[in-house]
């Protein structure tokens, strides 16, 4: 009796922490989740919790920009979840009809300047970034961050001539964090996880933008199961309380 | 043999029908028209040239000093001057910015005397496409020159040309299909270039999107377009290629004369 007892309390155990319904099975096998480059460090350590709380399942993932990700779906790659760092891009995904169920925001996210350490050209405002002479990179409007970057400039009525347009968002962050670019516009989050090497300003309320990451089941998952798991662990206090760590907001 | 020689041709002729069967045929004229497309091709096309011109400008006196002197050390410089063959683009790129970005070992002084920074210019794409390109040149002139009989050099010499119009008269004549062939893999090399590129020269249109960029944004947003661009390279590079390689068979027989 011993021996078949473990399993359904640790069945149990998942079911109470995920505080939602589930069946009394406990996850198993590999889950693939394809998520958002912004997440990397949220994720990784995501990932290594819930590996810790379900040793028979195990997740891996793949971080990419949200644009690129979708691109990688719709030609077929193996993927149980998808996170997208906006709405747009869960969409695309939704459109095609390549999700199981409805998508859930597990997270919000906002903008800041990045700037080198230290503020060596005395950036305070949005406006500073059209200051001539300042070497500006952006993200490209292909990307969730450069979507984001475009709306604030136009809402702060400011025109700049970025000297980059990078394809994800780390490609702003180092840019910025090896001085070779004096500003640019990124997550908080990827203020947060650049750590001492680069520094935030922030962007007032009035003119910023918030990014949705919605989450869904992909429809060709073959390990539904253990894919809604996750999502229920991302939604519990613990996944909220390690995104909030990160800097990202509650959905 | 010959069966396994197929495999090979049909695992290079399989990804590039597949472009051909995916692409947009109805909508590719107005693809390549497009404003952003014409802008990269012609920056790719620029940028690809320069950085040929300067990989034979400094690489065949590499390969001249690699394959006819001796000095201490003289493998490892050979290494290290083919190394970014197998560095990971985007590595050479950050490798780059170490060296002559804005506060680079020698970019921080160009910065500081000159105001220049060379990082999100033109010639950083440039000088990206030569960091890859040139060890293609450097290797295929060094084996050139290894294998050629020296004896009409020295003849030369002897008869009282000087070392430098000896090598420009007698050397280089005899190793214009190899250097042809290095020019050609260089530039082949110089075009597809993307890690490095938008490492340490960023990607911004008119500037530093050369095709490459342009085919990998545009990929996320627009696919079929990023077939049509990719097609166009493919034939681009397929052309030049075929035109180059009969040329380098005409020049074999001169070769052979010659010696």
């Amino acid at each position: 009796m011993r021996f078949t007892t473990t399993p359904f309390i640790a069945a149990l155990a998942i079911c109470v922490v995920a505080a939602t319904s589930c069946s009394t099975s406990a996850p198993t096998g590999d889950v693939v989740v394809f998520a958002a480059s912004s997440l990397t460090a949220a994720f990784t350590e995501m990932g290594t919790a819930f590996n810790a709380a379900t040793p028979d399942a195990h997740i891996t993932f793949n971080f990419a920009g949200s644009a690129d990700l979708v691109t990688q779906l719709t030609e077929g790659a193996p993927a149980d979840l998808f996170v997208s760092a906006d709405d747009s891009n869960m969409k695309k995904v939704t459109d095609a009809e390549l999700n199981a169920g409805a998508p859930l925001s597990i997270a919000k996210n906002t903008f800041a300047i990045i700037v080198g350490k230290g503020n060596p050209k005395g950036i305070t405002t949005v406006a500073d970034l059209a200051k001539p002479g300042l070497v500006v990179v952006l993200c490209a409007e292909t990307v969730p961050c450069g979507k984001g970057a475009a709306r604030i400039l136009a809402n702060a009525a400011v025109t700049i001539t970025p000297k980059s347009l990078e394809d994800k968002v780390k490609g702003v962050v180092s840019k910025v964090t090896s001085g070779e670019a004096d500003a640019g516009i990124v997550f908080v989050t990827d203020v947060k996880a650049a750590g001492d090497t680069a520094q935030g300003v922030d962007i007032p309320a009035d003119l910023n933008v918030i990014s949705n990451y919605p989450i869904v089941v992909t429809k060709q998952s073959q390990n539904a199961h253990a894919a809604q798991a996750f999502i229920d662990f991302v939604a519990s206090a613990a996944g909220r309380a390690i995104l909030a760590k990160y800097g990202f907001l509650a959905p | 043999m010959l069966a396994l020689a197929v495999v090979a041709i049909s695992f290079f002729a399989l990804p590039l029908i597949g472009l051909i069967w995916r692409a947009p045929w109805s909508k590719a004229w107005a693809y390549l028209s497009d404003h952003a497309a014409v802008t990269a091709l012609r920056l790719s096309l620029q940028t690809s040239l320069w950085a040929t011109a300067l990989s034979v400008l400094f690489g065949v006196p590499l390969a001249w000093l690699l394959a006819r002197t001796q000095f201490p050390g003289r493998s490892a410089v050979r290494a290290l001057c083919t190394l970014s063959m197998v560095l990971p683009p985007v590595v050479g790129g950050v490798a780059l910015f170490f060296a002559l970005g804005r506060r680079g070992l020698i970019g921080q002084w160009i910065y500081r005397w000159f105001d220049y920074q060379l990082p999100f210019t033109t010639a950083a794409v440039v000088v990206a496409q030569t960091f890859v390109a040139m060890p293609f040149l450097v290797i295929t002139v060094e084996a050139a020159l290894r294998q050629l009989d020296t004896a009409p050099e020295d003849a030369a010499r002897t008869l009282g040309a000087s070392r430098w119009y000896g090598f420009r008269r007698v050397t280089l004549p005899a190793i214009r299909p190899a250097l042809v062939a290095g020019a050609v893999l260089s530039w082949a090399r110089a075009l597809g270039e993307f890690g490095a590129t938008i490492t340490f020269a960023g990607n911004y249109p008119g500037t530093t999107q050369t095709m490459p960029l342009a085919v990998y944004l545009a990929r996320e947003t627009n696919p079929e377009q990023a077939i049509v661009l990719s097609l166009l390279m493919i034939a681009i590079s397929f052309a030049v290629l075929v035109t180059l390689r009969d040329r380098w068979f005409g020049n074999r027989r001169d070769t052979a004369v010659l010696s």
